[in-house]
């Protein structure tokens, strides 16, 4: 019988996934189409902010949303409504979307015809984080309501973001959200993050979120 | 809640190490996970006994290395480990400053197994 040896593998556990997306993001850059993963808790704010979003850029990009929801059709309808091309990925009991998952569901646009596509991912802080999507960006939302040391639970969310959206700023006189905390505790995690107050409800702050996005629209497209 | 689709993408790594080197038997597979991921290792374990079997890998046993979370400070360069589930008021253990960066706590890769 052969002998017990040591394999070398040194490879990622989702090297899949990780090589998946990548070739996606080589496809949405020839395209010119700029991805953007929305993360957050259920109920922080996915949807509205999308919605302010659509209002607020269509004029300049156009845009279509991924939505992932476990079983309805609710926020997509929401979407269309605004008119922005909306595909909807029932994904069942599933926690996250993976590359896979989002490949499937950009098959259903063509992609030269869109500037901006936003994935609405599952709501959930923990599953979504560990998969890269293929998306250029990730973005997450947290809620005023859901509380300052959110970080300190699920770290690994805040530290593959390149922008934080603090929703529902319109809470902040009732409760006892500590901002400054919040921001160093993400900061820590990740130095380079951009954190965004901004209000669905109010509308405060979106105008710096667009301009964000818009700003990162643009990069992108003149750079691939 | 992640473990089933993280656990499969382990056996397909796993199995397609093992052809490459003309394996007969793995009994062991060394992980590397940084403290910033929630993966549960009971977990893990179970779902791949499940996943492997009729596999070169059936009865393979996981092994996952925690790595620590540690920062670098910015000013001074000194590395420490923190826990960042009770991170408040961290400040650097040599300046006393607080702005870091992250130098390990996110690792995700299968280091080597143990086969025959």
């Amino acid at each position: 019988m052969d002998e017990i040896r040591l394999i070398e593998i040194k490879e990622d556990i989702l090297s899949d996934n990780a090589a998946l997306a990548s070739s996606l993001r080589e496809r949405l850059k020839e395209k010119k189409t700029y991805l953007l993963n929305l993360m957050s808790s259920p109920g922080a704010g996915k949807t509205s902010l999308i919605i302010r979003t659509i209002q607020g850029l269509k004029d300049r990009f156009r845009i279509g949303v991924l939505e992932a929801d476990i079983d309805s059709i609710v926020d997509s309808e929401k979407v269309a409504a605004q008119g922005a091309r909306a595909v909807q990925l029932k994904t069942g009991g599933f926690c996250h979307l993976d590359a896979a998952m989002v490949n499937a569901g950009l098959a259903a646009f063509d992609l030269s015809d869109f500037d901006l596509i936003i994935i609405e991912n599952v709501g959930n802080l923990v599953c979504p984080a560990e998969f890269d999507t293929g998306s250029i960006r990730n973005a997450m939302i947290l809620s005023v309501p859901e509380g300052d040391d959110k970080p300190l639970k699920y770290p690994l969310m805040f530290s593959v973001c390149s922008v934080l959206l603090v929703n529902k700023t319109d809470y902040l006189g009732l409760s006892d959200f500590d901002m400054q905390a919040l921001k160093e505790r993400v900061k820590k995690l990740n130095p380079e993050i951009r954190i965004i107050e901004v209000s669905c409800k109010t509308g405060e702050g979106i105008d710096a979120w667009t301009k964000w996005l818009s700003d990162e629209i643009s990069e992108f497209i003149k750079q691939v | 809640m992640h473990e089933l689709p993280v656990t499969q993408s382990i056996l397909e790594v796993v199995l397609r190490h093992a052809r490459m080197n003309g394996v007969s038997r793995v009994h062991a597979i060394n992980l590397a996970v940084g403290k910033l991921s929630d993966l549960e290792d009971e977990w893990i374990q179970q779902y791949f006994d499940y996943l492997s079997k009729g596999t070169l890998a059936e009865g393979a046993k996981l092994n996952i290395e925690r790595i620590p979370v540690v920062f670098r400070c910015t000013s001074c360069r000194t590395d420490f480990e923190v826990d960042v589930r009770k991170m408040k008021d961290i400040l650097c253990p040599e300046c006393g400053k607080k702005d870091f960066t992250l130098v390990s706590g996110r690792e995700y890769y299968i280091k080597d197994m143990e086969a025959q």
